[in-house]
C-alpha cells in the first residue's frame, strides 16, 4: 500500500483498519488477546440485514440490554460479539466459526430454522455450547449433539399449545363454532405447523370444529385475492391462520375488500398479527386478531426489570412489540451466563455441562422452569392467547397472567 | 504454459494442499466456501466459454444432485459414493433436454438464459412440494459427531470436506485444461467464434454444443453431492434459489469467462472482498444494513465496466503469464 | 366451486394483470429497441413505488397525481443511465450486460434498504379498501382505477409510437440499426430517449402497483422476472403484447391458484414461459424475427 503524505487521520485510520482486517483475515491471526477469566465472550448471531432483517434487529434488542440486567441480577460480566448472519447459511455457518476463532466461548441466536442447523454443526464440531433463541424446526434436536440448546418450543409444541389454547378460548367466549378455514403459508414454519395441526386435530377432543377447507399459499405473494376468494367461499366459520407479517397485512386487507367476516382470525402459533408493523399499517383493522405464541409473563418480576432496561435502551419503542424476540435472546444470554456462574470457567467442556444443568425457575417467558432434557431442549415452555386490543398485543388468557378479556367473536362478525 | 506459469501454479498447488496445517477452522470454512465456488464457476464456464450458452438457472443442477444424493442416504442409507452416480444422471438428463430443447428450438442468448431461469424456478416451487423429500421444511441429513473421517458417507472434520473440495477442484481444472487443449478444443473454440462458418467446415456443432451441456451440467452435480453432505440441510428455497444461480457466475465473469483461471480466481477474489467488507465495516462501526452489499455492488460495476474480459487476463500480463490461457 | 367465485377471480387476476402488463411495456419497449437485458426493471420499478410512498408521506399526494412527477423523473433518470453507463454495453457479450445491470440491481436493492430499512411501506388513500358491488361481483375499487390508468398509459405511448416522429424513428431504429444509421438518424439520443420512456413507463406501473402491493426493498428481483416472463409471452416489441401477456399471466396464475394448490401458482407463469419459448419464441403477438 503506497504511502501518502498529508493524509486525513481518518483515511489513514481507514486504511490501517482495511490493511490490519485483511492480514487478519487471510493469515487468520486468533484474535486480539484479552485477559482472560472474568468475562464472558457470547457471540450473538442474528439476521440483521436480508430477508429476516427487522426480527434480527428486535432480537438484537434483548441480546443489548442482557448485559447490564445480567450483571446487576448475577455479578457476572458478559461481553457481546455480534455477527450479521444476512439470513444467509453460508453466511451463518461462516461467521460462526469466526466468532469462535475470534475467542467467544458461547454462541447464542439465530432465529431462523436454517442458520441454526448451520450454526449447531459448527457449535458441534468445535465443541462449543451453542444456544438457540429462537427455532422452531424439530430436527435441529434430533441430531443428538451434545452442545446445542434450545430454550424455545419446537413446531409440534408451538401447534399442540395452540390448539390447547382456542379450546381454552372457546370455553371462556362460550361459544363453540363448527367449522374453521385453514390458511397457511408454504415454507418451513408454515408446513411444520400444518403437519402438526393435522397430527393434533384428531387427538383433541375440546376442539369440536372442523376444517372444512386448507389453503396454502407463497409467503412471498404479493396478491392473496384467490386465497381469500377460496377462503370465503368455504364459509367457514373462523379462520385458523398460520402467516407471517407481510402476508397476514395483506390478508387482513383483503377480507374487508371482499367483505369477508368470519367470527376471528385465529392463529395456532405464528409470528405476523401481534409485530408493530401489523398494526402500524393495518390500524384499527388489526384489532381482535389473535395469535397463540410463545410469550412473556406480563406479571413476572424478571420481565419488569427486562422492560425498564429496554425502555432505557430504546425510549421510543415498546417492549410489547417486541416480546417474544426480545424475551426469548434474552433468555438465551441469561442461560450462558447462570451456567457460567456455576461452572466459574469458561472452558467450552465445563460451560456445555453447567448449562446442561440449568434450573432457571425466576424466568420472564411463559411456562416451567427452565431445564434441559436429555436431547438439549427445553420441555414445558408455555404459551399465551395474545389477542390485539386498543392497539397493543394483549394478553387474554391463561387467566392467571392475562390482563384483560378475550373478545370473540370479534364485533365485525353477524351471525 | 510458460516457465513462469508452472511455476506459480506448483507454488499455489502446494499452499492450496498445507493450507489445513497452517490455518484455523475460520479461514478452512472461507477457503471450502472459495474452492466451491471456483469448482461451480468452473463448471458453469464449460457451457459459457464452450458452448457460448449463458445459464442463469444452474442452481437447478446443484439442488436436483444435492436432493438425489441426500434423498438416496435419508430415505435408504446409501451413500454419497454411489448417490453421486443417480446425481450425474439426472443433471445430465436435464442438461440434454435442456440443451436439446434450445438447439432443436433455436433458442439461445437471453432467451436461452430465461429458459434456465424457467426450468430452476418451477423446479423450486415443485420441490417445495414434494413431502417425500422434505418440502419447504426441508430435508434434514442425520450428522454425526466426526471425530474420525468416514470418507465413504463423507463425515468427518472439515479438513476431511476442504481436500475433497480441492481435489474436485483441481479436477475440473486439469479436465478443462486438457479438454481446450484436445481436438473437442479446438471445435469448441471454432464453434464460439463462428457458428456459421464452423458448419460450413462440417462440423456438428449441434453435437457439440450438446457436449458441452451435458458435461457442464454433469460437473456441476457432484458440487451438489457435496454440499448436501457439507450443510446436511437443504431447503428448496435456498439451494434452487436465483441468487444461487447469479452467485455461481459471479466468479467466472469478474474473473475471466472461458479463461481457465478466472473461476478460481473470481471466487477467491469476491469471497475474500466480502469478507474484508464485513470487517472492514465492523472496524469503522458501522451497522447500518445494507452497507456490506452496497459496496459489492459497487465493486461489482467496476470490475464489469472497466475489465469487461475479467481479471484474470489482465492480471496474467501483468505477470507475464503469457502463453497459454 | 360456485361460479361467482371463479368470475371474482378472473376478473380480479384481469384488472392486475393489465398493471403487471404495463410494468412489462417499459421492459418490452427498452428490449425491443435497445436490445439490452435490463435485470433492473423490477428494482426500478420498487424505487418508483418508494417514491411514490414518500411524496404521499410528505405531501399527501395521490399516486396517481404523484405519476407526473415521478414519471418525469424516471424519464430523466433512465435517459441518464442509458447514455452514460449502458450505452457501451450494447455491443458486449450478453453475459456482461447481464452482469452490469445486476449490479445496478444490487446497489438500488441495498442502496433502498439503507435509506428506508426492511420494512414494508404503502400508502393509506381512501379507497384503497373499498369495493364496488354488482351483485354477487366484487370489484376492488384501487384495483379498478390502478388498471384503467396502466390502459390509458399504455394507449398514450402506443399513440407516441405511432404517430409522432420520435416514435416512427425509434421504431426504425429497432427494425433496422444499420438503416437507420444510413438515414442519419441519430441512434444513440433515440436509444436514450427509449430508455428514458421505458422507464417512465415503469415509474408509472410503480405508482399504481403501490395501491395493490406494499413495497420493500427485496420486491424487485420477482417483479423482474415476472416482467420478463410477460414480455415473452405476449411477444417482443408488440405493446398489445405486453398487455395481452400481463393479462393472460394474471388470469393463469389466479386459475392456477383456484384450481391447484395457491402456493404452486407461479410454476405456471414458469410452464408457460418454457412453452411459449419452445413453440412461439416471438411470443404470442410478436412478430417473427
Amino acid at each position: 500500500m503506497k504511502a501518502q503524505t498529508g493524509t486525513s487521520p481518518v483515511r489513514r485510520r481507514v486504511l490501517k483498519a482495511a490493511a490490519a482486517s485483511a492480514a487478519l483475515s487471510t493469515i487468520g491471526f486468533p484474535g486480539i488477546v484479552r485477559a482472560q477469566g472474568t468475562k464472558l465472550k457470547v457471540g450473538v448471531l442474528l439476521p440483521r440485514s436480508g430477508f429476516q432483517g427487522l426480527i434480527g434487529q428486535s432480537c438484537q434488542k434483548g441480546a443489548d440490554l442482557a448485559p447490564g440486567v445480567i450483571k446487576e441480577m448475577l455479578g457476572v460480566d458478559i461481553e457481546l460479539m455480534n455477527a450479521d448472519t444476512e439470513t444467509n447459511v453460508d453466511t451463518a455457518r461462516t461467521r460462526a466459526e469466526r466468532l469462535i476463532q475470534e475467542g467467544a466461548h458461547v454462541l447464542v441466536g439465530p432465529f431462523d430454522s436454517g442458520g441454526a442447523a448451520a450454526i449447531a454443526q459448527v457449535a458441534e464440531q468445535r465443541g462449543v455450547p451453542f444456544v438457540i433463541n429462537i427455532a422452531a424446526a424439530p430436527q435441529i434436536t434430533e441430531q443428538g449433539y451434545k452442545f446445542v440448546f434450545r430454550n424455545f418450543q419446537t413446531a409440534p409444541d408451538i401447534v399442540r399449545n395452540g390448539l390447547a389454547l382456542i379450546g381454552d378460548l372457546f370455553q371462556a367466549s362460550n361459544i363453540a363454532p363448527r367449522t374453521a378455514v385453514f390458511m397457511h403459508v408454504n415454507d418451513t414454519f408454515g408446513m411444520a405447523m400444518a403437519k402438526g395441526i393435522s397430527a393434533f386435530m384428531g387427538r383433541l377432543t375440546q376442539l369440536p370444529f372442523k376444517i372444512v377447507d386448507t389453503i396454502q399459499y407463497d409467503p412471498a405473494a404479493r396478491d392473496l385475492t384467490v386465497e381469500v376468494s377460496k377462503a370465503k367461499a368455504s364459509n367457514a366459520d373462523f379462520l385458523l391462520l398460520v402467516c407471517r407479517l407481510n402476508d397476514a397485512i395483506i390478508l387482513r386487507r383483503e377480507m374487508v375488500k371482499q367483505r369477508w367476516n368470519p367470527m376471528g382470525i385465529v392463529s395456532p402459533g405464528s409470528p405476523g398479527m401481534y409485530e408493530e408493523q401489523y398494526f402500524k399499517t393495518l390500524g384499527k383493522l388489526s384489532e381482535y386478531s389473535i395469535s397463540n405464541v410463545p410469550w412473556y409473563n406480563p406479571r413476572a418480576e424478571l420481565t419488569k426489570v427486562v422492560e425498564k432496561a429496554f425502555l432505557k435502551q430504546n425510549p421510543k419503542d415498546k417492549l410489547v412489540f417486541n416480546g417474544l424476540n426480545v424475551g426469548f435472546t434474552f433468555e438465551a444470554i441469561l442461560v450462558a451466563a447462570d451456567a457460567f456462574r456455576r461452572a466459574r470457567s469458561t472452558d467450552a467442556k465445563t460451560l456445555a455441562d453447567a448449562i446442561r444443568q440449568t434450573n432457571i425457575t425466576s424466568k420472564m417467558m411463559l411456562g416451567g422452569p427452565i431445564k434441559f432434557n436429555e436431547k438439549g431442549q427445553v420441555e414445558g415452555i408455555g404459551s399465551a392467547c395474545v389477542q390485539n386490543l386498543n392497539l397493543t398485543p394483549t394478553v387474554v388468557l391463561p387467566a392467571a397472567v392475562a390482563t384483560a378479556k378475550p373478545v370473540f367473536p370479534w364485533p365485525y362478525y353477524k351471525a | 504454459m510458460n516457465r513462469r506459469a508452472a511455476v506459480l501454479l506448483a507454488m499455489l498447488a502446494a499452499a492450496l494442499i498445507l493450507l489445513p496445517a497452517v490455518a484455523n477452522s475460520y479461514v478452512l470454512s472461507v477457503a471450502t466456501l472459495i474452492l466451491f465456488f471456483a469448482y461451480t464457476g468452473q463448471a458453469w464456464n464449460v457451457m459459457m466459454g464452450f458452448a457460448g450458452q449463458l445459464s442463469l438457472g444452474h442452481s437447478l443442477y446443484v439442488g436436483v444432485a444435492a436432493y438425489a444424493a441426500a434423498g438416496l442416504f435419508f430415505h435408504f442409507g446409501i451413500g454419497p459414493w454411489a448417490g453421486v452416480w443417480l446425481a450425474m444422471l439426472l443433471c445430465t438428463a436435464l442438461g440434454a433436454v435442456i440443451g436439446f430443447l434450445a438447439f432443436r428450438f433455436g433458442i439461445s442468448g437471453v432467451y436461452f438464459a430465461l429458459l434456465t431461469i424457467a426450468f430452476a424456478e418451477f423446479t423450486r416451487i415443485g420441490f417445495d412440494h414434494i413431502d417425500w423429500l422434505g418440502g419447504p421444511g426441508g430435508l434434514f441429513i442425520k450428522v454425526e459427531q466426526r471425530e474420525h473421517m468416514d470418507l465413504l458417507d463423507l463425515r468427518g472434520p472439515p479438513q476431511m470436506f476442504y481436500y475433497v473440495m480441492l481435489a474436485l477442484t483441481a479436477g475440473a481444472f486439469a479436465l478443462c485444461a486438457w479438454l481446450l487443449r484436445s481436438r473437442a478444443g479446438y471445435y469448441w473454440q471454432a464453434i464460439r467464434e463462428d457458428e456459421q462458418a464452423a458448419q460450413a467446415l462440417g462440423i456438428n456443432t449441434f453435437r457439440w454444443k450438446m457436449l458441452a451441456m451435458v458435461l457442464s451440467s454433469a460437473l456441476t452435480a457432484l458440487a451438489g453431492v457435496f454440499f448436501a453432505f457439507y450443510y446436511n440441510n437443504l431447503f428448496p428455497e435456498q439451494i434452487f434459489h436465483i441468487s444461487r444461480s447469479i452467485e455461481i457466475i459471479l466468479g467466472p465473469v469478474i474473473g475471466g469467462v472461458g479463461t481457465l483461471f478466472g473461476p478460481i480466481l473470481g471466487a477467491a477474489v469476491l469471497t475474500i472482498l466480502a469478507d474484508s467488507i464485513t470487517e472492514l465495516l465492523a472496524a469503522l462501526g458501522i451497522e447500518i444494513p445494507g452497507v456490506k452489499q452496497v459496496f459489492y455492488g459497487v465493486v461489482l460495476l467496476a470490475v464489469v465496466m472497466f475489465l469487461p474480459h475479467g481479471i484474470w487476463p489482465t492480471l496474467a500480463r501483468k505477470l507475464g503469464l503469457e502463453g497459454r490461457d | 366451486m360456485p361460479i361467482e367465485l371463479v368470475v371474482n377471480v378472473v376478473i380480479a387476476g384481469v384488472l392486475t394483470g393489465l398493471v403487471y402488463g404495463l410494468m412489462a411495456l417499459g421492459l418490452s419497449v427498452i428490449f425491443g429497441v435497445v436490445r439490452v437485458v435490463n435485470f433492473a426493471h423490477g428494482e426500478m420499478m420498487t424505487i418508483a413505488m418508494y417514491a411514490t410512498v414518500v411524496l404521499f408521506a410528505a405531501l399527501q399526494l395521490d399516486p396517481f397525481l404523484a405519476v407526473v412527477p415521478v414519471a418525469g423523473l424516471f424519464f430523466v433518470f433512465g435517459t441518464l443511465l442509458q447514455a452514460g453507463v449502458i450505452n457501451p454495453f450494447i455491443t458486449r457479450p450478453e453475459h456482461s450486460q447481464f452482469m452490469l445491470l445486476v449490479a445496478v440491481a444490487i446497489i438500488m436493492v441495498n442502496g433502498l434498504l439503507m435509506v428506508f430499512g426492511p420494512d414494508a411501506r404503502n400508502v393509506q388513500v381512501d379507497y384503497q379498501l373499498e369495493s364496488y358491488a354488482i351483485g354477487p361481483i366484487l370489484l376492488d375499487k384501487a384495483r379498478l382505477y390502478a388498471s384503467a390508468a396502466a390502459v390509458a398509459a399504455s394507449a398514450a405511448l402506443f399513440a407516441f409510437f405511432k404517430f409522432t416522429r420520435a416514435g416512427k424513428a425509434i421504431r426504425a431504429c429497432a427494425d433496422n440499426y444499420l438503416g437507420a444509421k444510413v438515414v442519419g438518424l441519430d441512434v444513440k439520443r433515440y436509444y436514450a430517449l427509449t430508455f428514458g420512456l421505458g422507464s417512465a413507463c415503469v415509474a408509472v406501473a410503480g405508482c399504481m402497483m403501490i395501491l395493490l402491493v406494499d413495497v420493500s426493498p427485496v420486491l424487485g428481483p420477482a417483479y423482474t422476472l415476472l416482467a420478463f416472463v410477460i414480455v415473452i409471452v405476449g411477444g417482443l416489441g408488440s405493446m398489445g403484447g405486453a398487455l395481452l401477456g400481463g393479462v393472460l399471466i394474471g388470469v393463469s396464475e389466479a386459475l392456477a391458484g383456484l384450481f391447484i394448490t395457491p402456493s404452486a401458482k407461479s410454476m405456471f407463469s414458469f410452464a408457460l414461459l418454457i412453452l411459449v419459448l419452445l413453440l412461439r419464441p416471438q411470443g404470442l403477438l410478436g412478430r417473427k424475427p
